[in-house]
């Protein structure tokens, strides 16, 4: 098979980090090569931060870029806006709905976008959104909302079995943690 | 066994099973993991430790080596600048233990000041230089590193990039090898270097770096990989996987593995079997140089650049002209820039800089952010320790203009490492400067790491706590004030009283980093919407849990730690607990 292409966007402290985790670990399970690359540092900070996870029989380059993810998942709405180019025609994003309004809209320097779901649509891109939050606090933490997505992720993303995603989920967040995970893993399944 | 590694990972278990034994490093962007998977092994097995600086960590390498112990430190490509100079005498005593320095550069400035190419050092300090291109690389290069410093004694530097560093990819293990100590004997010639032992070791050093191109033409460390006879690349670290990902079979590769010394008939040999010859190499233009230098026609800079990184479409665009195409929003979309989270100490200190209007030196750190949009507080920022030795020089060069109007900012890992010299000088040489310590507890930035002023060591063991307080009397400083900038109003009287001093001072800003997880957070504030006239006072601070709105602002319970910061600057008493 080619080197698919997987990115995870979002804003700092979203646990976007946590997810692509949890997708290279259910990908090297199913016997690929994996090439998770993340940048850390001044993009914690509440800024825009970007993974990209890659993997087929052979990885070289462990970065995607502008026209060649298969795939994204966004964790926030305008961060789906800001990444869309990084899709391949024909290629699929899932966002969720959430809005995270940046500091120059904090400050009234600029306005966050309205419509940005319908826009992508109209440009013939396939979109999924799901309001991750809502499912995320409902499974009992807001901060969720990556294993959310990665329930939303697990159904678009053949050929892993639904087991190797439920072990990952458990391997990769705080032990305290893992029912509230396992259920917004199922509640993003069932989106 | 293989699993997924970060390239700093895999670096801390290549040190593991070479049988390191003593590590010691400074953290910094991005090579900080490799010190803190490290210290995750047995203490007794491989000691660590974060150091004060690079400097001093890299010091404390050459020391074990010279006991006999494998030694190892880690930094950014900036912190070689600080460890450069045991670094270019290590070069000449050689190892007795095997001594590797790791190097992350950051090419595209991912969280760095500069884009300097630390290839140089290795050239300059005469020591050779090994550049992995994945994570498995980087644990078989880190064993291979100890077993060229023995065998050729001398110093290596592991070389590492962003990618690199912070990529996942698959590594197998091994058990370690353990090391016996030899016996430590005295040999004043090689580790006393006084010009006269200096003048015979360079002669030494020179012969090494003539053995070491013999085993850069021959030892299987750098590659040839025959495809193409059409385009040669020759390309080393992750420039190699972005000529790979690109050009495929389409091309023939040299891969080089060691970076310096580099070889000279393999390459000959390689460009006669190729048509046209590529130098992939980010930032400076080293390979290509010493190409042209020894006769060897290559494309390099010419068509790529020395800024940032290149990936695979530029390779791709450049050798084949083929570009990618894809889809954009017609629509601007705000850009979303890192800021000082919500609840964070700095930014108490930063908006009442701001209100007063003073010339701010800053310094390397989260606190860099208080230079963004809208406290935009700082005037200057360059290396570590700089705010302070910058605003005494600034101080002088105004002559005495700015001494009531200036200060500097430092945070109290950033004073370890290389404040305290600085303020030594604003004491020694006196200008009445005024030198703010934003002791949050903690090295930021790079991920939370203990350091010697907060009481910890990296294991997260008590330890002995550099009183800055009393640090400061003992230089000659007498005006010394701590404060809570968690309170506006005492903020802004003390620092207005220290700048009034005609005596130098220092003012110790001191609340915990709001992300530390010993720090117990108040519930969000709420703001009382009939009580809010939307004047945005409180927007002043750019919190980033404070969200305008038509009629009121709100505040987001998600990311709000209840400071209640904006509760002060509110005039009307909308904001509440």
């Amino acid at each position: 098979m080619d080197t698919k292409s997987i990115m995870i966007v979002g804003v700092g402290g979203q646990g976007t980090l946590l997810a692509s985790r949890i997708l290279g670990s259910v990908l090297g399970d199913a016997g690929y090569e994996v090439k998770v690359s993340e940048v850390h540092g001044m993009s914690q900070r509440g800024g825009s931060v970007v993974t990209y996870i890659r993997y087929g029989e052979k990885v070289y380059s462990p970065v995607i870029e502008k026209g060649q993810a298969d795939m994204i998942v966004s964790f926030e709405q305008l961060e789906a806006a800001r990444y869309i180019a990084y899709l391949k025609k024909g290629g699929t994003i899932i966002t969720n709905t959430q809005k995270i309004s940046p500091m120059p809209v904090i400050t009234g320097a600029a306005e966050y976008p309205d419509g940005i779901i319908d826009k992508i649509k109209d440009k013939g891109i396939n979109i999924i959104a799901v309001d991750a939050l809502s499912a995320a606090e409902k499974a009992g933490s807001s901060r969720a909302v990556n294993v959310v997505l990665m329930g939303v992720l697990s159904k678009v993303l053949s050929g892993i079995e639904l087991d190797s995603w439920k072990k990952a989920v458990e391997k990769c967040v705080p032990a305290k943690v893992i029912d509230i995970n396992q259920k917004a893993f199922d509640l993003g399944r069932e989106m | 066994m293989s699993e997924l590694m970060l390239g700093n990972q895999a670096v801390a278990r290549g040190l593991y099973e070479a049988g390191v034994s003593v590590v010691s490093s400074y953290p910094g962007t991005p090579s900080t993991e490799i010190t803190e998977f490290a210290s995750k092994y047995p203490e007794d097995e491989m000691y660590c430790e974060w150091a004060p600086n690079e400097k001093v960590a890299c010091e404390v390498a050459v020391g074990a080596s010279i006991a006999g112990a494998r030694s190892f430190c880690a930094m950014k490509h900036v912190g070689l600048n600080v460890a450069a100079d045991p670094l270019f005498t290590a070069s000449y005593t050689g190892v007795n233990g095997g001594m590797v320095i790791a190097v992350a550069d950051d090419p595209g400035m991912h969280s760095s000041q500069n884009e300097q190419d630390s290839r140089h050092y290795a050239i300059a300090a005469k020591v050779p230089m090994l550049e992995p291109s994945d994570s498995q690389e980087c644990k078989d290069y880190a064993k291979l590193a100890y077993e060229i410093s023995e065998k050729f004694d001398t110093p290596v530097i592991l070389r590492l990039t962003t990618r690199v560093s912070h990529s996942q990819s698959a590594v197998s293990t091994e058990d370690r090898i353990e090391k016996a100590l030899p016996v430590y004997e005295k040999n004043i010639a090689k580790n006393v270097m006084v010009p006269a032992n200096a003048i015979k070791k360079h002669i030494v050093v020179e012969q090494r770096t003539l053995d070491l191109i013999s085993y850069a033409e021959t030892s299987g460390i750098n590659t040839v990989e025959m495809n193409s006879a059409e385009i040669g690349v020759i390309a080393s670290g992750i420039c190699y996987q972005y000529a790979k990902e690109a050009l495929g079979d389409k091309a023939s590769y040299l891969k080089l593995g060691m970076v310096n010394p580099l070889p000279i008939e393999l390459i000959k040999d390689f460009a006669s079997k190729v048509k046209v010859l590529y130098v992939v190499e980010e930032l400076d233009d080293i390979i290509e140089t010493h190409c042209r230098k020894n006769g060897i026609e290559v494309k390099g800079k010419e068509l790529f650049t020395l800024q940032g990184e290149y990936f695979q479409s530029k390779v791709k665009q450049v050798i084949l002209g083929e570009k990618d195409e894809w889809e954009t929003l017609d629509t601007d979309i705000p850009v979303r820039p890192p800021v000082l989270c919500a609840g964070c100490p700095h930014r108490g200190v930063f908006y009442i800089l701001k209100k007063l209007g003073v010339m701010v030196s800053g310094d390397i750190g989260c606190y860099t952010l208080g230079a963004a949009a809208p406290l935009s507080a700082i005037d200057t920022t360059v290396c570590m320790g700089a705010s302070i030795s910058g605003l005494h020089g600034f101080n002088k060069g105004r002559k005495g203009e700015y001494e009531g109007k200036s200060v500097a900012v430092i945070g109290d890992s950033t004073f370890m490492h290389s404040g305290i010299t600085s303020l030594v000088d604003i004491a020694y040489n006196r200008s009445n400067s005024t030198v703010i310590v934003l002791d949050n507890s903690i090295t930021g930035m790079t991920g939370h790491q203990n350091n010697p002023a907060n009481g910890k060591n990296i294991y997260g063991d008590p330890a002995s706590a550099v009183n800055l307080e009393a640090l400061a009397h003992a230089i000659g400083i007498n005006s010394v004030t701590v404060v809570d900038p968690g309170d506006l109003a005492e903020t802004e009287r003390v620092i207005k009283e220290e700048l009034a001093k005609a005596e130098p001072s220092l003012i110790i800003a001191r609340k915990p980093c709001a992300l530390l997880k010993t720090v117990k957070h108040k519930p969000p504030f709420r703001i009382d919407s009939d009580k809010c006239k939307n004047c945005k006072s409180c927007m002043r601070i750019g919190c980033p849990a404070l969200v305008a709105g038509d009629k009121c602002i709100t505040i987001d319970n998600t990311l709000c730690v209840g400071c209640g910061l904006c509760e002060q600057l509110c005039k009307f008493d909308a904001i509440k607990e």
